[in-house]
């Protein structure tokens, strides 16, 4: 306890350099925590967004399916399958596809496109397609109408009501062929999407490609998309080799790299961060040494041991870093929830770009906890770390060399 | 008479590699429990060397140096450093008190170090900064003390521990001539009561002239030991010294 209290006044010999190094500490924890909490939750939301726009989070699919992704690896739909993918408690919903290709053609026009047959109420549960409509009314259940989308119809110069023809291959190389009308327009942000995508009502596209019954993927959604992998596993070991069962992460490999690449150079400005912190508290460091090593020398002489000495520079290391993290922690967590609640937005260019793409043009923070505890423990081994410093030259001190004026 | 202190042949020479510096050159010493001692000499006759060897803060080149007994040449550095915290007191020339502590708490801290019991330690503290007339002072910062009153509480942290022998560097260096003996009054008193052997390396005639024995040191070798059995330690009123 004598050592604590020694330890506490000893901090505060000299205030304005220990208010320095934890204002140090303190500005280093903030804005790491405030950088990485910006990083993470724009990771967050790009990846919401993405998963939200047409994925999901997991997939489930006959095996194989995704590397040869046509109709001949679709499956047999069944409510029992359906209950069996829904049993896991992290499994929230799930909605039907059928995918396919086909020419669709306006009266001189044809494209390639991508048909996707869907069950609209299910569909919409997970990928909000409703609010993409920008034209005539979302699809009903068995609705013989389609939804095309803005890009597609403009190169073939339709428009809503106007009807369209399908061609294609279907299950097991049936002729797929069918006149549609168009029921409603929908406008995507990825030009992928938007440039190539028509829906129709899962029965519909049944019907087309001479599937009855059959789909080519489930898309799941979560309650809590942070135990996605271990979701995955389960629905895995439920279903069985017959069907894969895919993350978001496995779909899209390139997001990840993206995050990645992005997370890198952050780790770098991040560095520089920590060295700046670790110059400021090794610099205090030194000027201590210098200053107290005729008192450090007497300590030992009158009988204090080196180890109770490196102890008590120790406690003192650790109560000026802890001092600044946590402060910087405190101070750090209206920041990041104020952010969070209230997301920085973009503006201009860059607004239009995400607006364009579908995504809100915003910037928000993660709160989750974990960035706080490791900022404030980075900072804080960073601090114990260069106390090694202090201990090493303890450990070669001499009290009559030390007690030399 | 118990012996304190048992020197043979001790040697320290500096730098020995390059100009070396014969510090302390094959010094005999011996000395008995309740002396009051004045190590002697110029600058640079190895008065401090001499202290710091029997201190155990230095090591000699050669000979032994038995401390209550034990030989301390042999002792590992750790050992030493718990020897010292039990056996010896340390008083240096700049007082040397922890300034963020009280008068008490620097007092206290040896006894901490010792892992000593609270009513032990609150009891020993009361009776220390009683005998060096210092009670009203007890929690005074050192910046708030005089040099005087800052030398008498560094004299109650080298008793703190209890120790038989004091070590005493320049004690009087710093301070002015009532301080002064104010200082050697209380540090002989309790040499006188509780038979407290002390050793002083000084310059100061003012400490001479109450030393009982005085040894002069000349280019590390004794030069000459004398007791001085008439000069009988004199204690002035310890009120005069507040």
């Amino acid at each position: 306890m004598w050592l604590l209290k020694l330890s506490w006044k000893n901090m505060w010999r000299n205030k304005h350099r220990t208010t320095i190094t934890i204002s140090a500490i303190f500005f280093a924890v903030v804005l790491s925590v405030v950088t990485s909490s910006l990083q993470d939750g724009v990771f967050d939301n790009l990846i919401k967004n993405v998963v939200s726009f047409y994925s999901g989070y997991l997939q489930v699919h006959k095996q194989g399916y995704w590397d040869e992704r046509i109709l001949d690896n679709s499956f047999e739909a069944s409510v029992s399958l359906e209950q069996q993918i829904l049993q896991p408690k992290n499994v929230t919903g799930l909605a039907p596809r059928l995918e396919s290709f086909a020419l669709a053609s306006s009266e001189e026009l044809t494209k390639g496109c991508v048909v996707i047959g869907i069950s609209p109420q299910r569909e919409n549960t997970i990928t909000a397609l409703q609010n993409k409509v920008i034209e005539g009314e979302y699809l009903i259940e068995n609705d013989v109408g389609v939804l095309l989308a803005q890009g597609l119809a403009a190169r073939l110069r339709l428009q809503l009501h106007d009807t369209l023809i399908l061609i294609g291959q279907g299950y097991h190389g049936a002729t797929a062929a069918g006149k549609y009308f168009i029921k409603g327009i929908v406008k995507f942000g990825s030009p992928d999407l938007n440039e190539q995508s028509l829906f129709l009502s899962l029965a519909a596209a049944q019907d087309l490609y001479s599937a009855n019954g059959r789909v080519t993927s489930y898309v799941l959604a979560l309650k809590n998309p942070a135990d996605l992998n271990s979701t995955a596993e389960s629905v895995r070991t439920k279903l069985g080799g017959t069907y894969e069962t895919m993350t978001w992460e496995e779909m899209m490999p390139e997001i990840i790299q993206h995050i990645q690449t992005d997370k890198g150079s952050m780790y770098i400005i991040q560095g520089i961060l920590y060295l700046l912190v670790c110059f400021g508290i090794f610099g205090t460091l030194l000027m201590m040494m210098v200053e107290r090593k005729y008192e450090m020398g007497m300590l030992v002489a009158i009988g204090m041991k080196k180890i109770k000495l490196m102890q008590l520079l120790l406690v003192e290391s650790v109560l000026t870093v802890f001092s600044g993290c946590i402060v910087g922690i405190t101070v750090s967590i209206p920041i990041v929830y104020y952010l969070n609640k209230y997301p920085i937005r973009f503006t201009g260019e860059m607004a239009k770009v995400y607006e364009e793409f579908g995504f809100e043009a915003i910037f928000p923070s993660s709160t989750d906890s974990g960035i706080f505890i490791t900022q404030g423990l980075i900072v804080l081994g960073l601090g114990l770390l260069l106390s090694l410093y202090s201990i090493i030259k303890i450990a070669a001190l001499n009290p009559v060399t030390a007690m030399k004026k | 008479m118990k012996t304190v202190i048992d020197a043979h042949t001790v040697s320290k020479t500096f730098n020995p590699n390059t100009i070396p510096v014969h510090a302390i050159n094959n010094v005999h010493l011996h000395m008995e429990q309740g002396e009051f001692s004045a190590l002697v000499g110029p600058s640079g006759s190895g008065k401090t060397t001499l202290l710091n060897l029997i201190g155990g803060l230095d090591k000699p080149d050669t000979g032994n140096i038995i401390i209550h007994g034990i030989d301390i040449t042999k002792l590992s550095p750790n050992e030493l450093i718990d020897f010292r915290l039990h056996n010896i007191g340390f008083v240096f020339q700049s007082f040397n008190l922890i300034p963020v502590l009280t008068a008490k708490e620097n007092v206290e801290l040896i006894m901490q170090l010792q892992n000593r019991k609270r009513a032990d330690i609150e009891k020993r503290i009361l009776s220390l900064f009683k005998q060096i007339g210092l009670e009203d002072k007890i929690d005074t910062r050192p910046s708030q003390l005089s040099g005087g009153q800052q030398q008498r509480v560094a004299v109650a942290r080298a008793l703190a521990s209890k120790p038989q022998l004091v070590l005493a560097d320049e004690p009087t260096a710093n301070l002015d001539s009532k301080s002064a003996a104010n200082l050697l009054d209380i540090m002989a008193k309790l040499n006188q009561e509780e038979n407290i052997t002390f050793i002083f390396s000084t310059h100061d005639v003012r400490v001479i002239e109450r030393a009982r024995r005085v040894i002069t040191l000349v280019d590390g070798q004794i030069h000459s030991d004398t007791a001085r059995v008439e000069t009988e330690p004199q204690t002035t009123d310890l009120a005069t010294a507040k």
